[in-house]
């Protein structure tokens, strides 16, 4: 287990890592991927029972992006955990990549499902959820949702599910960053009261600040920590945190800096030039 | 067909992994299987996407779930979770719909399995298998079972006439010659099957030698059985309780085409661009859209006119 104090160094190389690999592809979910970045770097160093030497394991923990689109963070992460060689990040999005821009089980390792489609992975970490209290396996399985995601009926249809299973070793954690494709989340299709919709459905909940790390690990402990049925933790964070002018921008979901702003971002995330993080 | 599946399936049971999800349909029918192995049956509501979903989560710890729900809600509502979820992931999930063709008759169309072949048969990975007796749902339940990887497996309701010999070797994407014969071929699956047989009898009171073939599995198709009987009799006919679009009769007709046996004499029985939208028993229902043993028996009688005039042009320009 890591130190929380050795986190942000971490974090802050994974961005840099995310917009080094957007730039080798051409365009990416780059501040999808940014406002989860602090969550993943809690769940590896921290909690997630994972590892390159076991993850084939049936006892280990499975964590599932059900908000595929941020996968750029989650192979940044697994490389630098290594799942995969660091080398392989710069082959994001090409030709013969397994690095595609959804995550694939089939390709990535330490991937736990293929997800792109919203509403989708949470289901399937429900099953996972499932199977391990069927055979008594001491694994936690965490979800991360995101909080446009959670406009999809499916989404509500498996929150029924856990609590009904009681599956008390399934924590979902919502990337609340309150904008999605086209906008505010607010504006769009409205989600408040937020927490009361989880907590009707069974849930306990936690309303965190999604980037402050010790808000995140302590959340997710409380998460293993009792035997009441799963934990919706809502992340507030911030879209495309980390670069000053993605942050909270809409535009910024699917898009690149121009040279000028490549500068900016470079400076923020204390980098000489982007070509030197993956060369 | 439905009892003897979930019979069948308590035999399976026996394996742990086994694990049956239900959509709530299945009050009463599932009692023995429940006697039998009460914890291999979760009722996961009438939630569908997410019931495919957790299936695929199950399959990817290990376990091999058997999701049973009435067809249209088990294939058309979740369809992109069957997708992406089993599909894509090629996981080792088993999907029973009930009620192929009309079976659900009264129900009307919202309860007909009438587009899910023509849906699944485009996706990779899968296979689908469509008994048309009992003893074969339970040689079909087996088959699911025993592949390792995606089986949609659609079954009718009630008590369907035997079709198939009592003893036979049901074999994955292998069909079956129930009736030999050189006129005409009639190639059918599924419940079907049994006007087919009367139609072929019905044939050969009027000299003509039709051959039955049952396509047990849709998906892989068994191309040789199908090249073969175009080849040999020079005339092909599909039945199906089912669009034509993407059904069975497509399946064929492009296996035929494509191998070069395209001038085989074709013609097919089943929905084309519609709904069923009577109500009554199974049987008014086939009468009411063509596809009674007469109707049958008819469509193949025309076409074997046909055939002999492409014989008597082929003479001619020879």
């Amino acid at each position: 287990m890591r130190e929380l104090k050795e986190l942000p160094k971490r974090a802050e190389k994974l961005r840099q890592d995310v917009l080094a690999m957007a730039v080798h592809a051409g365009g990416a979910h780059v501040s999808p991927a940014y406002s989860i970045i602090d969550l993943l770097v809690v769940l590896y160093g921290r909690h997630l029972r994972v590892s390159p030497a076991t993850a084939d394991d049936p006892n280990r923990d499975r964590l599932v992006l059900s908000k595929g689109h941020g996968c750029a963070a989650l192979y940044a992460v697994l490389a630098q955990e290594g799942f995969i060689p660091r080398d392989e990040l710069k082959t994001f999005c090409s030709i013969g990549s397994k690095l595609g821009g959804h995550p694939d089980v089939n390709k990535v390792n330490g991937v736990e499902a293929s997800t792109g489609s919203l509403g989708h992975g949470f289901a399937m970490a429900v099953g996972m959820a499932l199977a391990a209290k069927l055979k008594n396996r001491d694994s936690r399985v965490v979800a991360i949702l995101g909080d446009g995601e959670c406009q999809e009926g499916s989404i509500w249809e498996s929150a029924m599910a856990a609590t009904q299973l009681e599956l008390d070793n399934l924590v979902v954690i919502v990337d609340a960053n309150g904008l999605q494709g086209m906008g505010d989340v607010e504006s769009i299709n409205r989600l408040e009261p937020f927490g009361d919709k989880w907590r009707s459905f069974g849930w306990r909940t936690r309303e965190i600040d999604g980037h402050d790390l010790g808000e995140i690990d302590a959340a997710v402990s409380e998460g293993y920590s009792t035997g009441e049925g799963p934990l919706a933790i809502i992340a507030r964070t911030i879209k495309g945190k980390g670069v000053s002018f993605m942050e909270g921008q809409a535009i910024w979901h699917y898009r690149l800096p121009n040279d000028d702003e490549m500068k900016q971002a470079c400076d923020e995330l204390n980098v000489e030039s982007i070509a030197a993080v993956l060369p | 067909m439905r009892n003897a599946f979930i019979s069948e399936l308590a035999e399976l049971a026996e394996d742990p992994r086994l694990m049956t999800l239900l959509a709530d349909n299945g009050i009463i029918v599932y009692d023995d299987y429940q006697k039998r192995r009460p914890k291999q049956l979760l009722n996961l509501g009438i939630a569908e996407s997410n019931l495919i979903g957790v299936a695929a989560g199950l399959a990817s710890s290990g376990f091999i779930p058997v999701v049973y729900s009435i067809i249209p809600f088990l294939v058309m509502r979740p369809f992109e979770f069957v997708r992406d979820d089993i599909c894509y992931q090629n996981l080792n999930v088993k999907l029973v719909g009930i009620g192929a063709g009309f079976a659900y008759s009264s129900l009307g169309p919202t309860h007909h399995g009438t587009e899910d072949v023509a849906l699944l048969s485009c996706l990779p990975n899968m296979t689908i298998l469509s008994p048309s007796d009992p003893l074969e749902t339970r040689k079909a339940a087996r088959a699911a079972y025993e592949h390792d990887g995606p089986v949609y497996l659609r079954i009718g309701t009630g008590r369907n006439p035997v079709v198939n010999p009592t003893d036979y070797s049901f074999e994955l994407g292998k069909g079956i010659e129930l009736r030999s014969g050189t006129d005409i071929s009639l190639i059918s699956t599924g419940t079907i099957l049994s006007e087919v047989l009367k139609a072929s009898d019905a044939l050969e009171r009027q000299g003509i030698s039709a051959r039955v073939i049952n396509i047990h599995t849709l998906k892989p198709l068994d191309r040789e059985i199908v090249i073969r009987a175009a080849k040999e009799t020079g005339a092909v006919l599909t039945i199906e309780e089912h669009t034509t679009t993407g059904g069975l009769a497509s399946l064929v007709a492009s296996e035929l085409m494509e191998s070069g046996v395209g001038q085989a004499r074709f013609a097919c029985l089943g929905l084309k661009n519609r709904f069923c939208e009577n109500y009554g028993a199974i049987e008014d229902l086939r009468s009411a859209l063509g596809l009674t043993a007469e109707d049958i028996c008819e469509r193949a009688v025309q076409l074997l006119s046909a055939k002999a005039v492409d014989a008597a042009d082929s003479m001619l320009s020879v």
